[in-house]
């Protein structure tokens, strides 16, 4: 028993003990950020490492947490992202008071996410994702001195509050009609009564409020906004990742009963959330409320595989989220240099960017391209993948529609792009300084956009 | 003629809780007040747990060991919230959710 859980539970483990360390370090007088940030650096590299070494599948806890090879997967696209986090953000990171408490609440909400992955009860899914979200809010307000960050903070706390409280409600339901927590049994019971659906109907608004699709959608640009750069960039990428795949696991795994019925929700939902994000991010002047309106309309097309409910439409979204942390990251990683400089980010202050930063602007450029979908670069082949899942069950309608908006899409990424390569004006922002650790990060990514959607290896690991 | 509680009366009690919180929620623009709306929630939810322990399950304790984390969790939720209200405060002085407009559309 002891030996299975330190093997199905490594990375879990290995997380407790680094949050131990981190905790432990915060004694040391005199720490340098510099220090600080090296050590964790290296640590959340062989815990990268970790998740590829000696996998097994199995339960434990009395089949309360289930290790299965796509919750692997999962994880290992996770910490990806994690160990990518201190490498593209150094820049401001170096600069910060209480960089360890900023690790440290940031391994929290990791450790929250890897434990939702693998979860298969409702308790132990509840305490997960309340583990995942409330660090988070205190994560908004990290920019202690600025009052917009305290305030985003303020609406990320009651929001999530809120809705894990619709959640609970749901749950609640759940087990009235069943009778038990556990994932199996739930999906077992089979039962289609107006309680289940209800119950459903809760437990997904919940979900939609943490996914921000959109008539849930509200907190999210304020909430980036007023967030510091890596933190807004940790929100978009990890924690809507996280919840997509939890989401469609227990989609899949526990309501396969009601499928008719959440088919046509989440349908209608994707295209609403699509047509939304795409309308609000056309008028955004402020570069951080623009890419959390395009991370809401990237949402929708997830959701639209995941209405599909077929292997293809599993592998189809742990690819696309491969490379939206990918893009995504990149482009915040660009935002934040910019700001932690300048102070600025209205878009605007982005024209001519490229007269004075090439090698940022064409990262930039790349970023804006992966993820508005064009040919050669990842973001295509990741919406792609995910439009054809969902043209597999034949709802051609609204693969059409989502196609459509990716049209819409192109119009306010390149409107981004010839703002920086303008030549006509005088550029706002003057020479920003890149670090060779964010150098060599931003490099990756670049060659990461370029190459993934080219190499099939990556994506027959991910089809599991 | 003699009125024992049923699970439907439970079910009543809760359900309008619930709904005292959420009208609470969304009218009350006083941070710590919304704030309490959540807890009416989260409480409308325990006597749902308790209730459909009791009446329909009565074999387990499933409902009721979660309701004991929710009331944990709650704790800590509040207690996040309340740090970060008070951050707000100081720059803010003032607790009206209507105070804090720099954020919007």
């Amino acid at each position: 028993m002891m030996s299975n859980m330190l093997i199905l539970m490594k990375q879990e483990l290995a997380l407790c003990l680094l949050i131990f360390l981190l905790l432990i370090l915060k004694l040391v007088k005199d720490m340098k950020n510099e220090t600080v940030l090296t050590l964790t650096q290296f640590l959340f590299l062989f815990f990268f490492i970790l998740g590829f070494i000696g996998n097994e599948t199995g339960e434990l806890f009395g089949g309360m947490y289930r290790q299965t090879t796509s919750s692997i997967v999962q994880k290992n696209i996770l910490s990806l992202g994690l160990y990518l986090m201190p490498m593209l953000f150094a820049s401001w990171m170096r600069q910060h008071e209480h960089l360890l408490e900023f690790l440290l609440l940031m391994a929290c909400v990791t450790l929250g996410m890897f434990l939702m992955i693998s979860s298969a009860h409702m308790l132990m899914f509840y305490l997960s994702l309340e583990l995942s979200s409330i660090p988070l809010a205190a994560l908004v307000n990290f920019d202690l001195r600025l009052r917009k960050s305290s305030e985003g903070a303020m609406k990320m706390i009651l929001t999530s509050a809120f809705s894990s409280g619709i959640l609970l409600m749901g749950i609640s339901f759940i087990y009235g009609s069943t009778g038990s927590l556990l994932f199996d049994d739930i999906a077992a019971s089979g039962k289609q009564s107006g309680l289940d659906i209800a119950a459903f109907m809760l437990f997904f608004s919940a979900f939609a409020f943490k996914l921000s699709v959109v008539p849930f959608h509200f907190w999210t640009a304020d909430v980036y906004e007023g967030a510091p750069v890596p933190v807004a960039a940790f929100l978009s990428v990890m924690s809507k990742a996280a919840m997509a795949f939890v989401l469609m696991n227990i989609c899949f795994l526990v309501f396969p009963h009601l499928f008719d019925w959440w088919h046509q929700v989440f349908l209608i939902l994707s295209a609403l959330t699509i047509l939304t994000g795409n309308l609000f991010a056309l008028r955004q002047e402020n570069i951080k409320r623009f890419l959390a309106f395009s991370s809401i309309s990237q949402v929708g097309f997830i959701l639209l595989a995941i209405a599909a409910n077929m292997p293809s439409a599993k592998a189809s979204v742990h690819f696309f989220l491969l490379i939206y942390l990918v893009s995504n990251l990149a482009a915040f990683s660009v935002v934040c240099l910019a700001c932690v400089h300048h102070r600025k980010e209205s878009i605007s202050d982005f024209k001519g960017f490229y007269k004075k930063n090439p090698f940022l602007s064409w990262v930039m450029l790349l970023a804006l391209f992966s993820l508005a979908g064009i040919p050669p670069l990842a973001g295509f082949f990741g919406k792609f993948f995910l439009l054809s899942a969902g043209a597999g069950r034949g709802d051609y309608f609204f693969v059409v529609f989502a196609a459509i908006n990716m049209v819409v899409s192109l119009y306010y990424y390149v409107r981004l792009a010839r703002m920086i390569f303008s030549t006509e004006e005088q550029p706002v922002l003057s020479k920003v300084f890149i670090d060779p650790m964010g150098k060599a990060g931003l490099i990756i990514m670049a060659v990461a956009m370029l190459i993934l959607g080219l190499t099939s290896w990556v994506y027959d690991y991910l089809n599991v | 003629m003699e009125l024992t509680p049923g699970l439907y009366h439970m079910l009543f009690l809760s359900s309008a809780l619930f709904f005292i919180g959420v009208y609470g929620f969304f009218t009350r623009r006083n941070l710590v007040t919304m704030l309490m709306s959540i807890e009416l929630i989260l409480n409308s939810v325990n006597l749902n747990f308790i209730a459909f322990n009791k009446y329909l399950w009565p074999g387990q304790l499933d409902g009721l060991f979660f309701t004991l984390f929710i009331i944990a969790i709650a704790a800590a939720e509040a207690a996040v919230a309340i740090a970060i209200i008070i951050n707000l405060y100081r720059c803010h002085k003032s607790v009206d959710v209507e105070e804090a407009r720099n954020l919007k559309y």
